[in-house]
């Protein structure tokens, strides 16, 4: 009995003593939120320069519904955890971040908590965004309070218990959050340190390209590829030359890829085509080198998802279904050797987003089809039909294991199964 | 165990099953022929992924499900892009299409259907009889509309011919009775929506059950005159009704009229 009451006593002092930490670890920022430090009216400089980052970080794509007030919030983000609903950045005193100070603003960005104090969920990146400089967030803070205040409450998350619970979080943030700017390194030259504070802050990359173990945490230096759960597409590896590696392109055609959406070697679809639409189409030619060089020095590594699932045989029966299809539907535009239009549809022999080992966007792309982003560079883009409603699983299944084992191309074969359940989870997660 | 079929229909499915094959055998041939077909740097090439559903040349859809794109209104074509794009209309797949695409380029595609000229095939019957008061009820709403209902006639937006005004009324006829059954149902629902003010929720909110398959039912088994364009725009556009005024996108900046 007297061990079971020690044994119980020692269990609830640590208890307390893991609680006390997460608390110090959570909540002992020490910010003062009512500190002056924003000289007031801003210069057109700072409101310039936080609109600019507004958009290069894609603050203003997220934080705006579809069809709705630019920065007042509502889109749904979807993750394998719940929907979450961005915020209204606009300066509405009710709904918005009217009577936030610059201080309570950094706070956020720099420790990922709300103005009430409250543990943000880390679906607004403030992994990435712990990285900016005070200078750029107080230029953001600026920027967003210069917006038209518009009101629009957010709605409330959509979380299963208990990931939206500060409790969870707090135990989350112990584990895969440190505040901290960058240091610069030395070993370096200035072009690199902007390009890596670009890529892993302003732009949060990783954000998507990092790999996430199963409570979605990460290394967020970490680019070597990871599945968006809740949105059915796949971030290819940034590291991996069988992936998305830049390290191997010319220099002009990684600025070309994000400038435009589209490259001689590949091209943006899916959340990234979104990404240089509404983002990295407006970096300055100065930030677009520099990103341009810091994704091309990435070492290169080779992703542990691209083995595995090599080994299947290929159905001959399939592959024969698949020629067909192929010369029905697709060899119009892609050619008949896959060979692709130059200026308009992308080549699908030697095409690493044909052979990429997860078919996630491959099915996106077939399933839903669509256009590339018409940016300034690439103003009247050329699109592709859907086949959601003309071809079966088992055709799909056939015409992907054809262009994925055609024309040299040495990717593994798709099944009925593959397909069946990836596009139950596409319907799913289809934005409507 | 499955039950057997009778032998007729046993030798029936099997000279099916042989049709098929050499239809597919046909279609494949025909298929791999026209794979050199050149390429062209052309609206018709950019809009491939439109005009898969659409039809060709936007002539509509083989099942009553895609409407028609050839000669409607290009600021009527213009303001459904831009509504499938900012969520006033819903269709995933639509939505998809049109998600990354610019006012500009959207206008561009717009004004390149509005200018298609293309045939309309004669209407199709009706699936189930109707009856003759019916029809009567729906030309008299289309053509003069229910004053004590305050419910406007549809010639006075959509031109006296019904087949649309310039810029931005489509034409009503040569529609199938199910797409225009789901649009006025959409309306009514609030699931299709349009440019603030929506004059057109607020007729479709008035009509009743009744009233709304009367006038569907006219209109899909009215043949298409063969001038089908557009009435030209009028010099002043009168509002529909003193309390009904229509709302619209701007016409984007350096497009042309």
């Amino acid at each position: 009995m007297k061990h079971a009451i020690r044994l119980l006593l020692a269990l609830a002092a640590l208890a307390l003593l893991v609680a006390g930490w997460l608390w110090q670890h959570n909540f002992n920022d020490g910010v003062a939120l009512d500190a002056p430090t924003v000289a007031a009216p801003p210069t057109p400089t700072v409101l310039e320069r936080g609109a600019y980052l507004a958009r290069i970080g894609n603050c203003l794509a997220c934080h705006t519904a579809r069809g709705g007030v630019p920065g007042a919030g509502g889109l749904p983000i979807a993750t394998e955890f719940g929907t979450v609903y961005t915020s209204n950045l606009t300066p509405d005193d009710a709904t918005g971040i009217g009577r936030w100070s610059a201080a309570a603003f950094w706070r956020a960005l720099h420790h990922g908590r709300s103005a009430d104090g409250r543990l943000l969920v880390p679906v607004f990146p403030y992994t990435h965004t712990t990285l900016l400089t005070r200078a750029d967030v107080d230029a953001l803070y600026a920027y967003f309070q210069s917006l038209p205040a518009t009101q629009a409450p957010t709605p409330a998350p959509a979380l299963r218990w208990p990931y939206g619970t500060q409790a969870a979080l707090a135990v989350w943030r112990a584990l895969y959050f440190k505040p901290g700017e960058l240091a610069p390194d030395r070993a370096q030259d200035t072009r690199w340190n902007l390009g890596r504070y670009l890529v892993r802050g302003v732009a949060h990359c990783s954000a998507c390209h990092a790999t996430r173990d199963r409570w979605g945490g990460a290394d967020w230096a970490d680019l070597s590829g990871n599945t968006l759960k809740g949105q059915g597409w796949y971030a290819p590896s940034l590291l991996d030359p069988a992936q998305a590696s830049v390290a191997h392109w010319p220099e002009a055609e990684v600025r070309q890829l994000l400038r435009t959406g589209v490259a001689p070697q590949g091209q943006a679809s899916g959340p990234m085509a979104e990404v240089v639409l509404h983002g990295t189409q407006y970096l300055s030619d100065e930030d677009l080198d520099a990103m341009t060089g810091y994704l091309r020095g990435l070492p290169s590594t080779a992703s542990n998802r691209a083995a595995g699932a090599q080994a299947r045989p290929t159905d001959s029966r399939l592959s024969q279904i698949g020629a067909r299809r192929y010369a029905q539907h697709c060899a119009d535009c892609h050619g008949v050797e896959g060979q692709g239009q130059a200026g308009a549809y992308p080549a699908l022999a030697g095409n690493r987003a044909v052979t990429l080992a997860p078919i996630d966007n491959l099915l996106q792309t077939v399933l839903y089809g669509g256009f590339n982003a018409a940016t300034a560079g690439n103003p009247r883009p050329y699109g592709m039909p859907p086949f959601l409603l003309t071809l079966s699983d088992a055709e799909i299944a056939a015409v992907l294991t054809h262009i994925r084992t055609a024309w040299g191309n040495q990717g593994s074969a798709v099944t009925p199964l593959d397909v069946h359940t990836l596009r139950a989870a596409a319907l799913r997660t289809a934005k409507s | 165990m499955a039950p057997r079929l009778p032998l007729h229909s046993r030798l029936r499915n099997r000279s099916l099953q042989l049709w098929w094959t050499i239809a597919w055998s046909l279609l494949a041939a025909v298929a791999t022929t026209q794979d050199a077909t050149a390429f062209e740097d052309s609206m018709a090439q950019r809009t491939a992924a439109c005009t898969a559903c659409h039809g060709e040349q936007g002539r509509a859809g083989p099942d009553g499900y895609y409407p028609r794109l050839a000669g409607k209104p290009a600021g009527y074509l213009y303001n459904q892009l831009l509504n499938f794009r900012d969520g006033r209309r819903h269709y995933g797949l639509m939505t998809r299409m049109v998600d990354l695409l610019s006012d500009d380029y959207l206008m561009e595609i717009a004004q390149y259907f509005a200018s298609l000229q293309a045939p309309y095939p004669a209407p199709a019957a009706i699936g189930r009889p109707v009856a003759p008061q019916v029809l009567q009820r729906g030309r008299e709403l289309a053509q003069r509309g229910d004053a004590p209902k305050n419910l406007p006639a549809c010639a006075q937006c959509h031109g006296e011919r019904l087949t649309g005004v310039q810029p931005r009324f489509p034409g009503l006829l040569g529609l199938p009775v199910d797409y225009l059954i789901a649009q006025l149902g959409g309306w009514k629902t609030g699931e299709r929506r349009a440019h603030a003010p929506d004059c057109m929720a607020h007729i479709a909110q008035r009509l009743s059950d009744a009233d709304a398959f009367a006038v569907v039912t006219w209109l899909a088994s009215q043949p298409v005159p063969t001038d089908s364009a557009p009435a030209p725009a009028p010099a002043v556009e009168a509002p529909v009704a003193p309390d009904l005024t229509c709302g619209t996108a701007p016409w984007p900046e350096g497009a042309t009229r």
